[in-house]
């Protein structure tokens, strides 16, 4: 197994986690509840240690000296290797429920296989995580259907956000060139085959949510590759001002 | 978990010794040694195990375990990392467990990692009734979540099962 591919993987996981956990954290001191508040910053806080971890992986693999903060403060905008769904703006707060109850349904499930990843780091911190995703995942589900059986002004705005949201889920089954040697290899997840137990989920949840479940529609792909859209520059402007300013500052 | 050969008993006994006066930082009721993330003291380390993966702690924590064994002048032994096996709530020591309790916050109950999530009333630290409430999964700290006793009314941090 090359340590290229690996390093590719190690980042798209760590990557996933960190935009989306640096997302999370826009909200803080912003939400519409003290509870949804905390509830936000703390599942942020869950996916920045996720990335952490996969980062260091990754700079451990490459072998260049890069640590997990060099990763993720002094990386350009191309090598970033997130999906498009995390990079996604927040919107309301319908729209952040709805994107987070589509990533966190399939990270649970990627993670619990990658238990069984032959990789031994990959396997540790899946193991470790899974069981804090598990909360991610209640939390949103629990908002889809409080949001979705809700007002008609709450209705109609988690259906916005699902409908938005909707086009980037195919790219989270997406098996590209780049990583299929490490799913032959049993370190990386076959993701494809997650797709049904995904898809059951989260029907119920609609269903629960009395939500109808969203047109088929184009996938929009690429992150994976490094094609981003417009609102992750713009992220990581925010998010690496400090160590691109002041190279190697601590606190 | 620690190879009696390669480390004499009175320095793994000394080191914790020491690691017993090093607290949490957001639970400074408990010791590290008590919350169960020394693994193993090895011949010139000591091996610890992260919490939880967002923990802002985790720094703070080995920043103390640095500090406690420079001062006992063991400023040549290492603090590594290890994720496996992942630590959980059973890590926690009977010892722990009760100083948690009388600190306020509610133990985890033993042997519920394997089951994280099934619902299970909290007993309330203070009064130790079983009748009470969930407020908020999400709490104070990425550890913790918010309840509520339904007998003595006070609010009361659970320390979430993991
Ligand atoms: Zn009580």
């Amino acid at each position: 197994m090359s340590d290229k591919a690996l390093f590719e993987y190690a980042c798209r996981l760590g990557d996933d986690s960190l935009i989306l956990g640096q997302r999370l954290s826009e909200w803080c001191g912003h939400a519409p509840m003290l509870e949804i508040d905390l509830s936000l910053a703390n599942i942020g806080l869950d996916l920045i240690g996720q990335a952490t971890h996969f980062l260091k992986l990754a700079g451990d693999v490459e072998g260049k000296g890069r640590d997990a903060d060099a990763l993720a403060f002094r990386r350009d905008v191309l090598d970033f290797r997130n999906c498009l769904l995390v990079e996604q703006p927040n919107g309301d707060f319908a729209q952040t429920i709805a994107r987070q109850f589509l990533f966190s349904n399939w990270q649970e499930l990627l993670f619990r296989d990658l238990t069984r990843s032959r990789n031994e780091t990959i396997a540790a911190i899946a193991a470790k995580a899974v069981k804090e995703v598990a909360y991610h995942t209640r939390f949103a589900d629990e908002w889809m259907v409080r949001l979705g059986d809700g007002t008609d002004e709450s209705r109609g705005r988690i259906a916005a956000g699902l409908d938005w949201m909707w086009r980037f889920v195919d790219e989270l089954f997406e098996v590209d060139a780049a990583i299929a040697p490490l799913i032959a290899a049993g370190i990386g997840a076959d993701v494809r085959a997650l797709r049904t137990e995904w898809d059951a989920r989260v029907a119920k949840t609609l269903a629960d949510a009395t939500l109808e479940l969203p047109k088929p529609r184009r996938a929009t792909l690429g992150g994976r590759a490094g094609h981003h859209s417009e609102h992750l520059g713009h992220l990581l402007s925010e998010m690496q001002f400090l160590q691109r300013a002041y190279p190697g500052a601590t606190w | 978990m620690v190879s009696a050969l390669s480390v004499t008993v009175s320095l793994r006994d000394r080191v914790l010794e020491i690691l017993s006066a090093v607290h949490d930082p957001e639970i400074p009721c408990i010791s590290v040694v008590d919350l169960g993330i020394v693994r193993a003291v090895r011949d010139g380390a000591v091996v610890i195990t992260p919490t939880y993966t967002g923990c802002p702690a985790t720094i703070a924590i080995e920043a103390s375990i640095r500090a406690a064994l420079d001062r006992a002048g063991l400023a040549d032994m290492k603090i590594e990392t290890t994720l496996s096996p992942p630590w959980t709530t059973d890590w926690i020591s009977e010892k722990g467990r009760e100083e948690l309790r009388i600190y306020g916050i509610a133990p985890p109950p033993r042997g519920a990692a394997k089951q994280s999530l099934r619902e299970q009333a909290a007993k309330c630290p203070r009064c130790g009734s079983s009748s009470t409430e969930e407020l908020s999964r999400f709490g104070s700290t990425p550890c913790k979540a918010l309840h509520r006793c339904l007998s003595c009314r006070e609010p009361f941090d659970l320390f979430k099962c993991h």
